[in-house]
């Protein structure tokens, strides 16, 4: 029988995400996947297997899981309170969670959206080409109680393993290019938005964030009858009242409000991971700058593997160290070798 | 940005930090939507390696691709060449279209934006009915939410801007207009759009053979009927509508 991930309980926004379905948006469906891309690649790399496999994604708030056999688990993305049996485990580290265990999931201390990994990944069946829930979509749920996921097979060979998180949990500055209609906002007007700090508004879920300058909106000639075109992911839209709203994975593929630019690739986690009431600052950046910048980024992301560290146990933060000797005694002690490619 | 504007269309842009958008007017003309459609077919046909997605907005054809493979500058230099290899104002639109009939309640409580529309548009609550019943509208897009329509063009009287502010929630199925265009939606959405009529037609079938229903370049007739009829029809995925080849 295959191993699978029981849901006992459920926080109001977790899903099924990967990389998303590239390729649709000529017929109106947006990529979807993670909001926090590096998420993946950081739990990829503590547990040594694909950034393509599924994960959960858990808005604010985990949930409660257990499973049918012994499962390698990683945690990454925003910080969340997390204990297995009873036992504080750490972010940002990989365990063996047995079988029939408890791992619960509390409320994110920093940041906005925690991502569970499992070794073999979520093997949900793929729409379209990927696992990725899509709620605007309507393609696939938010997970809730009594759901229970498949799990593809595991060697259960890498656990113990910590990363250290790219920081992005608590807003920041966001380095952004120019796009569509950059142009028809004024110089002066452009000037004003870089030295304009933003509070992320309650306001946001995966289509988008919306900002709120500390002064007065942002205006252009364009107005409201705008044709509507193409939209991509990070695409910086002011809305009617003057208020930008930073577009993420699940955003639509068209719109009509104008684009005041877009936000670097690798700098879209800070966006969506900023919480309610946490500053933003835009700069505009050229696009051979961005090109070096995604280039060191990309190279970075593939090294991460090497930048694993065996779990440092701290006993302060352990309850229980008779569960941590168990899971230690999966290790074989040089896991940090075999984790090189 | 690298922009080749100036009075000349088509002008090439970049969108982020992975797209080109080669646009084909200011405005919404139907030989820059069947540029923007042709163009979109030519890029897919060159087959470049660094080319990973291409689509079309109204008037225009994005494609996304990887800056890390190949330079923006180089990527632009093939997008020009492509560009005065024909003249795409005059391209054919694309084969296979259907002339669709979509049953649709007008106003009432299901559709509550119809009035303060009529009103914007200068007419009354009847004409704007009959207007927008008896215009044969084509799909100039597919965008925004998963397989749905811009359609157009209506009546000068319709070229009316979206709200400032937006609606939280329009349902699937309902029917939209600003800026004399319809949109309508697959999914419940949120929208700057006057929510004017109510269908029970689903565009987007994720879990079907053929997801996505209606293509750029069909063209359809939004046919009145009664809140009680269209009730009889939710069970239908078409939600009553048919539809005809266009020869």
């Amino acid at each position: 029988m295959s191993n699978q991930l029981k849901v006992l309980r459920a926080g109001p926004s977790m899903t099924v995400q990967d990389q998303g379905r590239a390729g649709y948006l000529a017929f109106g469906l947006s990529r979807s996947g993670a909001v926090d891309l590096l998420a993946l690649h950081e739990g990829a790399a503590l547990l040594g297997q694909s950034p393509t496999l599924a994960a959960i994604e858990m808005g604010g708030m985990g949930g409660t899981f257990t499973v049918t056999q012994d499962t390698r688990i990683a945690l990454t993305g925003a910080p969340m309170k997390a204990s297995i049996d009873g036992s504080t485990v750490l972010w940002n580290a990989s365990y063996l969670l047995p079988q029939g265990a408890k791992l619960v999931i509390g409320a994110a201390h920093a940041g906005t959206y925690g991502y569970l990994h499992v070794g073999g990944g979520i093997a949900a069946a793929p729409v379209l080409g990927a696992r990725s829930t899509h709620l605007a979509a309507g393609i696939g749920a938010t997970l809730k109680e009594g759901d229970a996921l498949d799990i593809a097979a595991d060697p259960l060979e890498l656990v113990g393993q910590a990363i250290d998180p790219d920081p992005r949990f608590d807003g920041g500055l966001l380095r952004i290019l120019p796009s569509l209609q950059t142009a028809s906002f004024a110089p002066s007007e452009i000037a004003r938005f870089e030295n304009t700090a933003f509070q992320r508004d309650t306001r946001g879920n995966r289509m988008g964030v919306r900002i709120v300058p500390d002064g007065a909106g942002f205006e252009t000639q364009a107005g409201l009858s705008v044709l509507s075109e193409v939209i991509v992911s990070g695409d910086v839209q002011v809305t009617g009242d003057g208020t930008p709203f930073v577009l993420l994975a699940e955003c639509q593929t068209t719109g009509g409000y104008p684009r005041i630019g877009s936000v670097l690739p690798m700098d879209l986690p800070r966006a969506a991971q900023a919480r309610a009431g946490a500053t933003l600052r835009f700069q505009f950046i050229t696009l051979p700058e961005a090109v070096a910048l995604e280039r060191k980024e990309a190279a970075r992301r593939k090294a991460l593997r090497g930048t694993l560290r065996a779990l440092i146990r701290d006993p302060h933060d352990i309850a229980d160290l008779l569960s941590y000797q168990l899971i230690s005694g999966m290790t074989a002690g040089d896991d940090l070798e075999r984790a090189e490619p | 940005m690298l922009d080749t504007s100036g009075a000349e269309w088509p002008v090439i842009k970049t969108a982020g930090f992975d797209g080109f958008l080669i646009s084909f007017g200011a405005e919404l003309s139907e030989p820059a939507n069947r540029a923007a459609l042709a163009f979109r077919d030519a890029i897919a046909r060159a087959n470049w390696d660094s080319v990973q997605e291409t689509s079309t907005s109204l008037v225009s054809t994005y494609l996304r691709f990887d800056p890390l493979a190949q330079d923006h500058a180089k990527l632009q230099a093939a997008l020009e060449r492509l560009l005065v290899e024909h003249d795409w104002f005059a391209a054919p639109l694309p084969d296979g279209r259907k002339l669709w009939r979509v049953p649709t309640v007008f106003g009432t409580e299901m559709a509550p934006q119809l009035d303060e529309a009529a009103q914007a548009a200068g007419l009354s609550v009847a004409q704007a009915i009959h207007s927008i019943s008896n215009t044969r509208v084509r799909v100039q897009t597919i965008g925004f939410a998963p397989g749905m329509p811009y359609l157009g063009a209506l009546p000068e009287a319709w070229n009316i801007p979206r709200q400032t502010a937006l609606t939280d929630k329009t349902p699937a199925g309902g029917l939209c207009v600003a800026i004399r265009q319809l949109v309508l939606f697959p999914v419940a959405t949120p929208t700057g759009w006057r929510h004017i009529g109510q269908t029970a037609f689903s565009l987007f079938r994720p879990e079907t053979e053929a997801p996505f229903v209606l293509r750029a370049g069909d063209e359809v007739f939004f046919e009145p009927t009664t809140a009680e009829a269209l009730a009889e029809m939710q069970s239908d995925l078409n939600g009553g509508a048919t539809y005809e080849a266009i020869p």
